[in-house]
C-alpha cells in the first residue's frame, strides 16, 4: 500500500504507478506512448473525481488527517507576507502547538494564530502533535488582545487532535484557558475569521475558534468528540469510528446545513495536499473577501452580529 | 451499564453503579458510597446528603439542590419550556430521540438543567443546577440555551447568577451544536462580567469536558464542594496518553484549589451562608438573617422516609 494514498485511494495509486512506469519506458523508447500516458492520466483524474465525489464522513476525516495534509506552517508563507512570529504567554512558557504572529495580507497587517501538528518526527514532538497546553491558549489570547489594541483583524487556522490531556495541562488549568478564550473572543473588538484547515477537535479547536466567520476547507472535519472516542463510548470499540463519524455529522456540508459553518472552501481534486499553492490561494482570496465585507460594517454592528450568532446556536 | 456510566469520562464512574452493589435496602437506610457506613436516612437528609460519618458529599438532584439552597419563600421555576432538539437525528444503537424520552421519563425533567428565580437569605438571585441523572448532566442545546437565558435574565434584572454544575461534558449526540453551547454560555458570562453582575460557579462532583472548559470555570467566584472531581480530560484518557498512573487526589477540589483554579472549597452545609455572604458584599445589598427564614422542608419531614430510590434510568 502506498502510504501517500489513503485506503480508498489505492486504485488511484495503482494508476499513478503505471503512469510513472510508462514515463520511464517512454524516455528511452522509439514507440510513442505519450498518448497512452495521456489516456491514463485522464483515467486517473476521472477516477479521483469519482472517488472524491462520493466520500463518506469517515473518508473525509482521513483526508483531514492525511500525512501530507498542509498545516498552518505550510499555509502562512503562501497566504501572508512578512510573518513575524511572536512567542510565549508571558506567564509560563511558549507552546509550539500554537503558532502566532503578525503578518501582512497585501498591505493589511493581520494577527495570524494557528495550530501546528508538525511534519517530521522531531517537529511533531516539538509541537506536541498539535495538542496545545494552557500556555498555548494563553499565548493566543495575548496575541488576540494585542490585535484588538492595534486594530488588526485576527485570522485563526484550526488543526488539532485536541487540547493536550496531561497532568501538567490540568495543573495549569487547561479548562480555564479555553473558557477564557471563548469568553474574550465573543467580544474582541476586531474582526475574527476562523478557518478549519484540517482537524477541528472539540474544545481544543473551539479555543481559537470563536469569531465573525467560520469556514472549513472542503475535506476538513470538526467534531465535539473524535469519531474514535464517540465509538468507544457507544460501541465500546473504536472500529465503529466510521459509524460515529456518520452519526455526528463531522463534515463541512452538514455543519453548513446546521448553520454552524458559514462557508466551505473547495479543495483541489484529491485534497489540499495535491496542490498546496492552489489551496493557499483559495484560502487567501476567501479571507480577503470576508475582511473586505466585515470592514464595511461599523465595529459595533459586527460585534452585535457576532453575539447574535453565538446566541442562535442550536435554535 | 447505565447511560450515565457511558457518558461519563472513562475512569470517573457514577455513584449509581457503585450503589447498585449495595446490599442495603432503599428506604430507611442509606449506605455511604465512600466509607460504606450504613446511615439512617433522615440523618443524612438533615445533613444535606453529606455523610455524617466521613463527610462524603453524596450526589444530589438539581431540584433538591435548588430547594435547599434558595429561600423557601418566592421560589419559582423559570424557563421550564425549553426542550431538547435532535437536529442531527442522531442514531447509534438507539435513536437519540428515544434516549431522550427515556431520560425524560426516568427523571421527570425535560433536560439536564433546572433554573429558578428566588432569593438567598432575602437577596434576589437566579440559580441553576445540573441534573446529573439526565444524560450525565451533559450540555446540549437545551442546557446551553437555558443557562444562557437564565444569565440574560440575571443581566436584565441585575441580580446575581449562581450555577451548580455536575456534568460529564458536551452531549455528543448533538455534536457540534453542543460544542457551540460552550461559546454561547461563555459569551453571556462575559457580558455579565462587563456589566458587573455577579456570577458564582459551584462545582459539584463531577465536572468534565465542555462544561468545565466553559461555564464552570468562568465564575467571578469559583467554588467547589469537598472532594469533587473536575477536569478537562477524563483520568483514563490522561493515563492512556501519558502512560503513567495519576497522582492521588488528581483533579479533586483540593487539587483545583492548590493549582489556583478555584477560590475556595465549601462544605455543602455552609454553601448557603457562604454564597449569601459573598453576594451581599458584591451587590452591596443586605441579607435577611437566616433565623428569619422559614424552616427548610427537610426539617419538617424527618419522619417521612418513603424517599424514592435514586438512580436507575
Amino acid at each position: 500500500m502506498n502510504p501517500n494514498y489513503l485506503d480508498f485511494e489505492q486504485p488511484i495509486a495503482e494508476l499513478e504507478v503505471k503512469i510513472e512506469e510508462l514515463q520511464l519506458v517512454g524516455s528511452d523508447n522509439e514507440i510513442n506512448i505519450s498518448s497512452e500516458i495521456e489516456t491514463l492520466r485522464d483515467k486517473s483524474t476521472k477516477l479521483t473525481e469519482k472517488i472524491y465525489s462520493n466520500l463518506s464522513a469517515w473518508d473525509i476525516v482521513k483526508v483531514a488527517r492525511h500525512p501530507l495534509r498542509p498545516h498552518t506552517m505550510d499555509y502562512i508563507p503562501r497566504i501572508f507576507t512578512e510573518f513575524d512570529e511572536l512567542h510565549g504567554d508571558r506567564h509560563f512558557g511558549d507552546d509550539r502547538a500554537i503558532v502566532g504572529g503578525i503578518a501582512r495580507l497585501d498591505d493589511r497587517p493581520v494577527m495570524v494564530i494557528g495550530q501546528e501538528k508538525g511534519r517530521a518526527v522531531k517537529d511533531k514532538v516539538l509541537r506536541n502533535f498539535g495538542m496545545p497546553k494552557p500556555e498555548g491558549y494563553r499565548k493566543a489570547l495575548r496575541l488576540m488582545e494585542m490585535a484588538e489594541r492595534f486594530k488588526m483583524p485576527v485570522v485563526t487556522l484550526i488543526d488539532t487532535p485536541g487540547a493536550y490531556p496531561g497532568i501538567d495541562s490540568e495543573e495549569r488549568g487547561i479548562s480555564e484557558s479555553i473558557a477564557q478564550n471563548l469568553a474574550v473572543m465573543s467580544r474582541l473588538a476586531t474582526p475574527i475569521i476562523c478557518i478549519v484547515i484540517g482537524e477541528g477537535s472539540s474544545g481544543g479547536a473551539l479555543g481559537i475558534g470563536v469569531g465573525d466567520h467560520l469556514a472549513m476547507l472542503q475535506y476538513a472535519t470538526y467534531f465535539v468528540i473524535s469519531p474514535e472516542g464517540c465509538a468507544n463510548i457507544i460501541w465500546k470499540s473504536s472500529d465503529k469510528a466510521p459509524d460515529a463519524a456518520e452519526a455526528m455529522g463531522v463534515t463541512s456540508s452538514i455543519l453548513q446545513e446546521l448553520g454552524i459553518v458559514d462557508a466551505t472552501i473547495p479543495e483541489p481534486l484529491g485534497g489540499a495536499h495535491r496542490d498546496v499553492d492552489l489551496m493557499a490561494q483559495r484560502i487567501r482570496e476567501h479571507i480577503i473577501t470576508q475582511l473586505d465585507s466585515m470592514e464595511q460594517l461599523p465595529l459595533e454592528d459586527l460585534l452585535a452580529k457576532r453575539y447574535q450568532r453565538l446566541m442562535s446556536y442550536g435554535n | 451499564m447505565s447511560w450515565i456510566d457511558r457518558i461519563l469520562p472513562s475512569g470517573v464512574g457514577s455513584e449509581e453503579s457503585e450503589k447498585r452493589s449495595s446490599s442495603v435496602p432503599e428506604g430507611l437506610w442509606k449506605k455511604c458510597v465512600k466509607c460504606e457506613a450504613v446511615l439512617y436516612r433522615p440523618d443524612v437528609e438533615r445533613n444535606d446528603d453529606v455523610c455524617p460519618k466521613c463527610d462524603h458529599h453524596m450526589r444530589i438532584g438539581a431540584r433538591q439542590r435548588l430547594g435547599s439552597f434558595l429561600d423557601d419563600a418566592d421560589r419559582e421555576e423559570i424557563l421550564a419550556d425549553i426542550e431538547p432538539v435532535d437536529r442531527l437525528k442522531f442514531k447509534d444503537k438507539k435513536r437519540y430521540r428515544d434516549r431522550l424520552s427515556a431520560a425524560q421519563k426516568a427523571t421527570n425533567e425535560k433536560d439536564a438543567l433546572i433554573a429558578m428565580r428566588g432569593a438567598l437569605q432575602g437577596l434576589p438571585i437566579i440559580a441553576v443546577a445540573f441534573e446529573f441523572k439526565f444524560h450525565g448532566g451533559s450540555m446540549g442545546y437545551a442546557v446551553g440555551e437555558k443557562f444562557t437565558r437564565a444569565a440574560q435574565l440575571a443581566l436584565d434584572e441585575r441580580i446575581p447568577l449562581v450555577c451548580f454544575a455536575a456534568s460529564g461534558g458536551a452531549r455528543m449526540q448533538e455534536a457540534l451544536i453542543s460544542l457551540m453551547q460552550m461559546a454561547k454560555t461563555s459569551a453571556v458570562i462575559e457580558r455579565m462580567k462587563i456589566e458587573g453582575v455577579p456570577y458564582v460557579s459551584v462545582m459539584t462532583d463531577p465536572i468534565y469536558g465542555g462544561v468545565s472548559a466553559s461555564l464552570a470555570l468562568l465564575g467571578d467566584i469559583n467554588i467547589a464542594e469537598p472532594d469533587a472531581r473536575a477536569g478537562f480530560a477524563g483520568p483514563n484518557i490522561i493515563e492512556q496518553t501519558i502512560r503513567q498512573k495519576l497522582p492521588k487526589g488528581f483533579q479533586r477540589s483540593e487539587f483545583l484549589l492548590e493549582h489556583g483554579a478555584i477560590d475556595m472549597i465549601v462544605h455543602r452545609t455552609e454553601m448557603r451562608d457562604t454564597i449569601a455572604r459573598l453576594l451581599s458584599k458584591l451587590t452591596k445589598q443586605p441579607l435577611t438573617p437566616a433565623e428569619e427564614q422559614p424552616p427548610l422542608p427537610g426539617e419538617e419531614e424527618v419522619d417521612e422516609v418513603t424517599i424514592a430510590p435514586e438512580g436507575d434510568e
